[in-house]
């Protein structure tokens, strides 16, 4: 087992790899650069800071000097926040973005999963409708659509929570941003229960779960649940990533302090090693995240196991 | 001495679906006493498994029973198809057992074995702690699992099929049922490992005066196996007579068609100076387990260095359970696997040929696989497939000479060419068996690889087929190698057989002279659990 976590850990490197190689060489293709603004700086400061930067050298030097700071955990200096470092600003919007994202991910599931069984017990019926067509309109509408509207309707309207601020993870802060984050995921999780929970009520070891006496109950929980988490579950490591990359947009529009905040904003700016920083750091998490998965499944299905 | 047991009376079992009702049971009675083991026959589609799963309402959630369905016990009859849905529950696995056909897929694959025993006995008996463990080892043991303590905390998937199907009847039996239900349960499993599980059945029957429904479309089995017969066509019971009286003096029509069905004849000898089309020597397929950067890679050896001759005309029937590598070695003969030693082909060597060279010879040797619905394309209509072939081979042809061929390939299968339109699900298993033959046929090859062409098919079906197979390779003089797991095919086929196991040769031989007197101990084993114990 240990061992089979250092070797996934160990291909984790070259996927890292060609993910910052790509990204460096995009981002350094997209005109402009930190330090074009308004104002045209005088010609000695921009050569100055170009050359602090190291932003004068060739821009394979660039890389390789990069690459070198980053393997001993240098992410570098932000270029827009003076006086922080990369490490420093991801330190501090990380645990409000996981907060959000764990949060969200959890309802997702607690919402999901019982939606979708009992839509799979009354298949056809209009219980059934009622969730899948739900469902469908959650995935349909992109959260960037449903997040304003929601903090028109709860914030403004009704005024019962706040439209914005993170205020230290207060849960009245936190409601709107977590539910809207977790709609399309409890659309996908409801409909893929469903979907695979209907397939295994159809398999023949229910049909000999049956033959055994038990009651549609036992056979539920005993026999059908597990099997019928299993492909959930193998979504769950995307979808955690998804989650907590995807709060890109939500921490936008609620004003949070997270990542995805200063991703966005980096991107715009031209910050070259924030936009690395958070890749790189993103990078390394859906690459955990899966790996995490992994492992949870096989925990769920005796005949994954991995001892090589 | 007997008792009636359970009285089926005029049951009826639709299915109301949109396009209309289907009614798959029309009004079958029978009846079956204790002890007696009553085999319930028929082709797929009669019926049987549909009447068979009514007992324990096991039937799917569309279906609607009517008729009655008696169960005699001390305390009184009951109708099995009103009573509550707590009384059946009581009753299933407790009073009635059953055990299906597939023993791959018909445990929880996530639970060890000995808990899922430990259910039923959980369900149904006050045992508990200690004894219900106890039960468990005990029941497993019975049913012939080595080492029944270590193995009760195995997963199915670490067990073969003939232990999970072991484990099922265990699993059946835990609570001492009046009544078995067995719907085909040796059909997925090997000739010696059938033998093995229809013997179990029987000692466990003497042992706890247990009834036995049997279902199975093998008469061979029925003979073997049941006091009395019940046979089966399209939702009705044709014909109930006692075993051997039925075997002896069929009455019905259908019946008899059955049991002729059963393979039979002979192929008449080649000439002995038929010239060699395929020469193999020292044949080896390898497949690479696991892959490894710098250590050397692991292998699995699935044919060790097998020879083989065939000549023109003739038939090499190869015989061996799943795994022996008879498909594989099938394969590699036509390079459609990557394998060692030395392949001729009429006067050509094909072991250093690549796919260019080898493509002119591809047309001369084509392929029958087993499964009629996986191995054509559902997507392509009857002539697209049929014709794939020559748009690669002849693209010379036109289209019009094209549809020529075609319809004489269909014609020659027995299939109207006008049927070219339709896709292959619109057909049945023997017609798509067909059209698989006349892909292979539309080239116009002077060899085929028959891998278990007809495994998939009901006996009459199969028997049709097998005449089909024996018309055409006089009419063409075509050369077959013929793979099957099902002895009595193979001999009624073959000029030669080959019996493989592990990946290699037991013995090789006229097909009359081995079936007769075999000479190696695995042959016989073979052969006896594939003949069980009929005349020979």
């Amino acid at each position: 087992m240990l061992h089979y976590i250092a070797k996934r850990l160990l291909q984790a490197i070259p996927t890292l790899l060609i993910v910052i190689t790509v990204s460096f060489f995009l981002m350094h293709l997209a005109p402009g650069g930190p330090f074009d603004g308004e104002r045209q700086l005088p010609a000695e400061i921009e050569a100055n800071l170009l050359a602090s930067y190291n932003l004068d050298q060739p821009i394979w030097k660039q890389y390789l000097i990069y690459l070198g700071n980053l393997l001993q955990g240098d992410f570098g200096p932000s270029f827009r926040y003076e006086d922080f470092s990369v490490t420093e600003l991801i330190g501090q919007g990380f645990p409000v973005s996981l907060e959000l994202g764990m949060w969200a991910i959890l309802l997702a599931l607690a919402v999901g999963l019982p939606l979708g069984i009992i839509a799979a017990l009354r298949r056809n019926s209009s219980i059934d409708y009622l969730v899948m067509g739900t469902a469908l309109a959650g995935i349909a509408i992109p959260n960037f659509v449903i997040a304003p509207l929601m903090a028109l309707v709860f914030g403004v309207f009704l005024a019962w929570l706040p439209v914005g601020g993170w205020n230290d993870g207060h849960w009245r802060n936190m409601l709107l941003p977590v539910v809207a984050l977790s709609i399309q995921q409890i659309a996908y999780i409801a409909r893929m229960m469903r979907a695979s929970m209907i397939e295994v009520l159809g398999s023949q070891h229910i049909r000999t779960a049956r033959a055994k006496g038990l009651s549609e109950r036992e056979v539920i929980w005993r026999h059908a649940m597990r099997p019928a988490m299993l492909p959930v579950v193998s979504y769950l490591g995307p979808a955690a990533a998804g989650i907590i990359t995807g709060s890109v947009v939500i921490e936008q529009i609620f004003g949070i302090p997270g990542i995805g905040r200063y991703f966005v904003q980096a991107a715009l700016n031209r910050d070259y090693t924030l936009v690395m920083g958070t890749v790189v750091f993103y990078g390394a998490l859906i690459v955990l995240l899966n790996l995490i998965v992994d492992l949870i499944y096989s925990a769920l299905d005796p005949q994954i196991r991995y001892d090589d | 001495m007997s008792q009636l047991l359970l009285e089926i009376d005029r049951l009826r079992v639709d299915f109301p679906l949109p396009q209309g009702r289907i009614t798959a049971v029309k009004d079958v009675s029978l009846s079956l006493h204790t002890g007696e083991t009553l085999a319930l026959v028929g082709e797929s589609g009669s019926g049987k498994s549909i009447t068979a799963t009514s007992i324990l309402r096991l039937l799917p959630e569309l279906a609607e029973a009517k008729g009655d369905i008696r169960w005699h016990t001390p305390q009184g009859i009951k109708s099995l198809l009103d009573v509550s849905n707590k009384r059946i529950r009581a009753i299933r696995g407790n009073e009635i057992a059953m055990i299906f056909q597939e023993p791959m897929t018909s445990l929880n694959p996530l639970q060890r074995i000995g808990h899922q025993i430990r259910e039923v006995l959980d369900k149904h008996t006050s045992l508990n702690g200690r004894a219900a463990r106890d039960r468990v080892i005990e029941l497993l043991e019975q049913v012939g699992i080595p080492e029944a303590q270590r193995r009760q905390t195995s997963y199915p998937y670490e067990l073969s099929g003939g232990q999970r199907q072991r484990v099922m009847i265990a699993m059946a039996l835990a609570c001492e049922p009046k009544l078995l239900i067995a719907d085909e349960p040796t059909t997925a499993l090997d000739v010696t490992v059938q033998a093995q599980i229809l013997q179990l059945l029987k000692t466990l029957q003497e042992q706890y005066g247990l009834a036995i429904l049997f279902i199975t479309h093998d008469l061979g089995i029925v003979r073997h196996f049941a006091d009395r017969v019940c046979v089966m066509r399209q939702g009705e019971v044709v014909e109930t007579a006692p075993t051997a009286e039925l075997f002896r003096y069929p009455r019905h029509d259908y019946t008899k068609t059955l049991i002729e069905a059963e393979p039979h004849g002979s192929k008449p000898p080649v000439d002995a100076s038929a010239p060699l089309l395929v020469d193999a020597r020292d044949l080896r397929v390898r497949f690479a387990l696991k892959k490894r950067l710098f250590r050397p890679n692991a292998y699995f050896e699935a044919v060790k260095g097998i020879d083989l001759r065939i000549q023109r005309g003739q038939t090499l029937g190869i015989v061996g359970e799943s795994g022996s590598g008879k498909s594989t070695l099938g394969r590699a003969l036509l390079r459609l696997l990557e394998s060692q030693g030395e392949v001729r082909f009429d006067d050509t060597e094909l072991t250093h040929l690549d796919g260019k060279a080898m493509r002119p010879i591809r047309s001369r040797m084509q392929v029958v696989f087993q499964d009629p619905f996986g191995s054509l394309s559902p997507r392509m209509t009857v002539g697209e497939i049929v014709s794939e072939g020559l748009r690669v081979h002849h693209p010379e042809l036109n289209r019009r000479q094209r549809i020529e061929r075609v319809t004489e390939a269909l014609q020659e299968v027995s299939l109207d060419p006008a049927m070219r339109q339709r896709y292959p699900h619109e057909f049945s298993g023997g017609q798509r068996q067909r059209i698989a033959i006349a892909r292979a046929l539309v080239l116009k090859p002077e060899f085929l690889l028959l891998d278990e062409p007809t495994s998939a098919l009901d006996r009459s079906v199969q028997a049709t087929v097998i005449d089909l197979l024996r018309t055409l390779q006089k009419r063409h003089d075509l050369t077959y190698l013929f793979i099957s797991h099902d002895l009595a095919v193979v001999r009624a086929l073959s000029d030669t057989v080959l019996v493989m196991k592990d990946g290699q040769v037991v013995e090789q031989g006229d097909t009359d002279a081995l079936f007769r007197s075999p000479r190696e101990a695995y042959t016989r084993e073979l052969m006896r659990a594939a003949f069980l114990d009929m005349p020979a």
